[in-house]
């Protein structure tokens, strides 16, 4: 484990850079470049032809529904759409790339020169911060490698490496920022807070899956640290001379976006403090021990030897598709995000701890599936934030879905469960247990609310504790949650604690 | 000796002639393919046009083909007309090799759509030809199965890189093949071997399952024995294919109809520009001699002659050797003993990037490791701009050379090569000199204009075939079919038949070797 500078302390002598680079898998049905499907999870090699597989004498075919999706998303990002660009070849080896190199947009990108403003809680309350963005632009994933053996799970050292072409080819859209300066001690924030509002924004678009445990969003988070500006050395250009960057590679959960930009501020700082030189490399996230480690060093040397794809035409999408395409766009995240306020009558403290816990989408799901938004923001910020938090995943990967929760409420009100066996619901939708209503019947959860039952219950509980019920024979009606308490106790939690209470009364008094 | 008479007969016939028999009943395609087949059992030993020969294959193509026929359903005009596919063509369930160990042993798992259409169109395929490893050469001397001989002299070279195509054709064993152009490789083996071939406009024929050498150059298109069976093949072969982007979407023009009127020899009205920068220095004199011959012939049917320049063509040739290894080197990046193809593994613990090195330093030929190199440089970041992109530069240049050209002329002629067929070694440890044979064909590449090649005659001073080439705008492909054919019919009017009825019997040369040591023994 690198050394570490305290983060208070990184602060005080540095000023932070962040550059973020999202890799967005579009859900089109088709791959980038060929007709196979795109579907998650299929077995091996399955999904692919010869297109996919880089055979000789394969071409590629451009798929528009990717150019539309990714005309959207630079629209999106107010970004400008290119009036004509070329998709490029990217020159490297590696085995699960079939053609040893990428196909992928150069110097011509397809959007470029956007902007999106992201909300985070600073030191002084509520801030935005305006995330410039320099280019978003298509290419085709890559095959996923297994290395089997080996202790690091990397191809060095392994016994054997096996590769799955079903994502080769799969359309990707990268969405590159420009350097995000300025922002000292919240910078982990803005990233996680820049991170979650491109997940709003592309399920809004319906462009994505946007999953991040799935890899449908990766994110690769650069960073580096300049001397603390304290004003007096202005230049008056108003540039600002950036460190020597680390690129840490597939930061794939909103709450690793936080870590790792924090991890990497507290390794530079001390590695410069210390009087060591920054390397510039790729450096691996590890989810599980939260710290970065060495990758391959990548110099500016590497050369990709970029140049335009012969095998493709250019893409010159057409200025009314282009219009029409700007005038469908969903609203923009800031008017969402006080539309949905107003709607939903959050206040600023509810909004804000939804938007920080990236329950946006979730929550509102949730009442579009038919819970209050009083109760769909209980569940997700209460009940479920807590389990993401304690098992250190991201929300939206808990297993629980909107209509999960809504459907978890619409039995509270039924009467059906009540919000303690509500829990276990959640327990076994985490658990992968089924439906809700799945649930509540192979756990045996629904509220006893047979008179019998109940009456011999309560018969039980008066005879178990006498002195309290000559407490409710005297008047002391408040004593009755004692008796309540040990019926639900031997029910199991499962009666209509109501009608508990009002039998208890009614024998009582 | 009754039989093997109507086998020589059915061998020399043209497939527009086999495709009347055939239609008339006169023969079938199971006579045909099997004459073919033993016309290439007899002689490829010498010739080695092939390096896959798929007899039973071919052979129940054919006995469909009779059926179709029998039926009255034939798919095409040349339903059941055997043909040979350059080996650079993906063919499902036929080995693919581009002429280079690296592939071998790889059968594709899907046809191209060249390929497709062939056998949409119902014609057997007979074999894979030879070729120059990744169609990288001019002269087939570079595959690495070893060299396609001349059939008009063993010890010559077919020309390159589809030697094999020509040389099948030249020797009667087979009367269609497809080549593939990327600055000249169906064109200057035509010339050499005193066969017909044409490169199509860039996009006129689907690229999809060729295997790129240089995509934004590579054209496949017809080798054969004459100009209306290159047009019937165009025909069959041409026109959009959505799975290649780059494919023109519109229809193809009417070549057939071009074929037979330029045949009726009636040129007035077509104004036919001499390139001034294509002959002279460097071109052989009798090969000069017989363009001239040509030049004038188109003359006497009618034509106006004018000298037009292209002054950005003597910049052609460098331009294409740094497009082509750019293009070729990204290309070839894929044979890398992962998937398919060989696989070389070296002693101890190879890492994968180890076997990919061992694999390509094994699997690749000289001068295929030559482009590789040449063209990972010319891509090199920092060195962009001076060689690739400047290169783009002057191919813009190139072609507007080519529409003024084309304001003052409707065709453009040329030599096809600059010599007649040379020695087998003579230019194979000199690659510059190799590289000058396209120096006329070129040019057509790099700007996507069509062009044909049609035999000229012999040269006086070694007997050798030579050609004319002739260029057309883009997408006028049929104006070099009607004046080819104008120009093949005067040729044949003064030689008296087809010039390859003057090359020496193959098969007697086999059965008594009179002569076979005088050329071939290297």
């Amino acid at each position: 484990m690198s050394e570490l500078l305290s983060y208070d302390e990184a602060l005080e002598r540095f000023d932070p850079a962040l550059g973020l680079e999202v890799h967005v898998e579009l859900n089109t049905a088709s791959k980038m470049f060929c007709g196979c499907p795109t579907e998650f999870g299929a077995e091996p090699n399955t999904q692919t032809c010869p297109t996919c597989l880089g055979l000789p004498g394969s071409m590629p075919v451009v798929n528009e529904i990717a150019v539309e999706s990714a005309i959207r998303i630079g629209l999106a990002l107010n970004c400008e759409i290119a009036e004509w660009c070329r998709f490029a070849r990217k020159n490297y080896f590696y085995p699960d790339m079939p053609k040893n190199f990428q196909t992928s947009q150069y110097d011509e990108p397809i959007a470029f020169n956007g902007w999106t403003d992201v909300v985070v809680e600073g030191p002084e309350g509520p801030q935005t911060v305006r995330v410039d963005i320099e280019r978003a632009h298509m290419e085709e994933d890559t095959g996923k490698s297994l290395h089997v053996g080996g202790a690091t799970g990397r191809i060095h050292g392994a016994d054997y490496s096996l590769v799955d072409y079903n994502r080769a080819g799969i359309p990707l859209i990268e969405i590159v920022t420009r350097p995000i300066l300025g922002t000292r001690e919240i910078v982990p924030l803005v990233a996680k807070a820049y991170v979650a509002q491109l997940r709003d924004l592309l399920l809004g678009l319906g462009v994505s899956d946007v999953r991040m445990e799935q890899g449908s969003l990766r994110c690769d988070v650069n960073l580096s640290l300049a001397p603390r500006d304290d004003g007096s050395e202005s230049d008056n250009t108003g540039r600002h001379s950036l460190g020597t960057r680390t690129e840490t590679k597939n930061v794939n959960s909103l709450r690793s976006v936080e870590r790792a930009v924090r991890y990497e501020v507290q390794r530079h700082a001390a590695v410069l403090t210390s009087g060591r030189p920054i390397l510039q490399e790729t450096r691996h996230w590890h989810e599980d021990t939260g710290i970065t480690t060495s990758g391959r060093e990548k110099s500016d040397a590497e050369d990709y030897r970029y140049f335009p794809e012969p095998d493709l035409v250019p893409v010159a999408p057409d200025k009314e598709w282009v219009e029409r395409l700007r005038a469908s766009l969903p609203e923009p995240p800031h008017e969402r995000r006080a539309r949905l306020q107003a709607e939903w009558g959050f206040s600023d403290l509810d909004m804000r701890d939804t938007v920080g816990a990236g329950a946006l989408g979730l929550v509102e799901a949730t009442i579009a599936a038919g819970a209050t938004p009083q109760a769909a923001r209980k569940w997700w910020l209460g009940e479920l934030a807590r389990r993401a938090n304690e098992t250190e995943t991201d929300i939206s990967a808990l297993g629980v879905t909107p209509a999960h929760v809504a459907r978890v409420q619409a039995l509270v009100d039924e009467g059906a469960i009540n919000d303690k066996l509500a829990r276990q619901v959640f327990d076994g939708l985490v658990a992968g247990e089924g439906t809700p209503d799945e649930i509540v019947a192979a756990r045996g959860l629904a509220i006893v609310s047979d008179e019998g039952a109940l009456s011999a219950a309560v018969d039980n509980a008066i005879a178990a504790n006498p002195d309290v019920a000559d407490k409710i024979r005297d008047g002391k009606v408040a004593a009755a949650g004692a008796l309540i308490g040990a019926v639900m106790k031997e029910m199991k939690g499962q009666a209509d604690a109501a009608r508990v209470r009002e039998l208890v009364l009614e024998k009582l008094t | 000796m009754n039989a093997p008479q109507v086998v020589s007969d059915l061998i020399r016939r043209t497939a527009a002639e086999l495709a009347d028999a055939l239609a008339a009943g006169e023969t079938t395609s199971v006579e045909v393919t099997q004459a073919h087949l033993d016309r290439i059992a007899a002689v490829d030993g010498d010739v080695h046009a092939f390096l896959v020969v798929d007899a039973e294959g071919a052979l129940s193509q054919a006995a469909a083909a009779d059926a179709r026929r029998a039926t009255g359903q034939a798919q095409s005009p040349l339903d059941g007309v055997p043909i040979a596919v350059k080996d650079v063509m993906a063919t499902k369930g036929l080995p693919t090799t581009c002429g280079s160990r690296i592939l071998e042993g790889w059968v594709p798992p899907y046809d191209a759509t060249v390929v497709a259409r062939l056998r949409a169109a119902g014609l057997p395929i007979l074999g894979k030809t030879n070729m120059d490893e990744f169609a990288m050469g001019s002269s087939t001397e570079h595959s690495a199965y070893g060299p396609t001989r001349n059939p008009w002299d063993l010890s010559r070279i077919p020309g390159g890189s589809g030697g094999g195509s020509a040389a099948a054709l030249a020797a009667y064993e087979a009367p269609l093949a497809i080549g593939t152009d990327t600055g000249g490789s169906i064109r200057q083996p035509g010339a050499v071997t005193g066969t017909v071939g044409v490169k199509p406009t860039y996009g006129g024929v689907s690229r999809y399952g060729l295997v790129s050498l240089a995509n934004s150059l590579d054209q496949a298109g017809p080798v054969t024995r004459t100009v209306l069976d290159a047009a019937l093949l165009h025909t069959v072969i041409g026109g959009h294919d959505p799975k290649d982007s780059t494919s023109i979407d519109a229809p193809l023009p009417d070549l057939v109809g071009a074929a037979r009127r330029g045949a009726e020899g009636d040129l007035s009205g077509v104004r036919v520009g001499v390139v001034k920068e294509l002959g002279g220095e460097g071109y052989q004199d009798g090969v000069l001699t017989r363009f001239q011959e040509s030049v004038d012939l188109m003359v006497a049917a009618g034509a106006e002659v004018v000298e037009v320049s292209c002054p950005n063509f003597v910049h052609a040739l460098a331009t294409y050797y740094l497009i082509l290894p750019a293009e070729a080197s990204s290309n070839l990046a894929r044979f890398d003993a992962m998937r398919y193809g060989l696989r070389v593994t070296p002693d101890g613990d190879p890492s994968a990037e180890d076997v990919m090195r061992a694999t390509r330093e094994a699997g690749f030929g000289d001068e295929v490791k030559r482009r590789i190199i040449l063209g990972t440089y010319a891509l090199s970041s920092g060195y962009y701009d001076a060689y690739y992109g400047q290169a783009q530069k002057v191919r813009t240049l190139i072609t507007r050379d080519f529409e003024q050209a084309f304001q003052h002329a409707d065709v453009l002629v040329s030599p096809t090569a600059p010599t007649t067929a040379f020695k087998l070694g003579e230019k194979v440890d000199d690659p510059l000199a190799m590289y000058l044979n396209d120096l006329a064909t070129i040019p057509a590449n790099l700007s996507g204009v069509p062009g044909i090649s049609v035999p000229s005659g012999l040269a006086d001073e070694d007997g050798l075939p030579a050609g004319v080439q002739i260029l057309a705008p883009a997408t006028a492909d049929d104006r070099v079919y009607r004046v080819g054919a104008a120009l093949e019919a005067a040729l044949l009017q003064k030689w008296g038949g087809p010039l390859l009825d003057q090359a020496r019997p193959l098969v007697g040369e086999v059965a008594q070797r009179p002569s076979r040591d005088q050329g071939a023994s290297s």
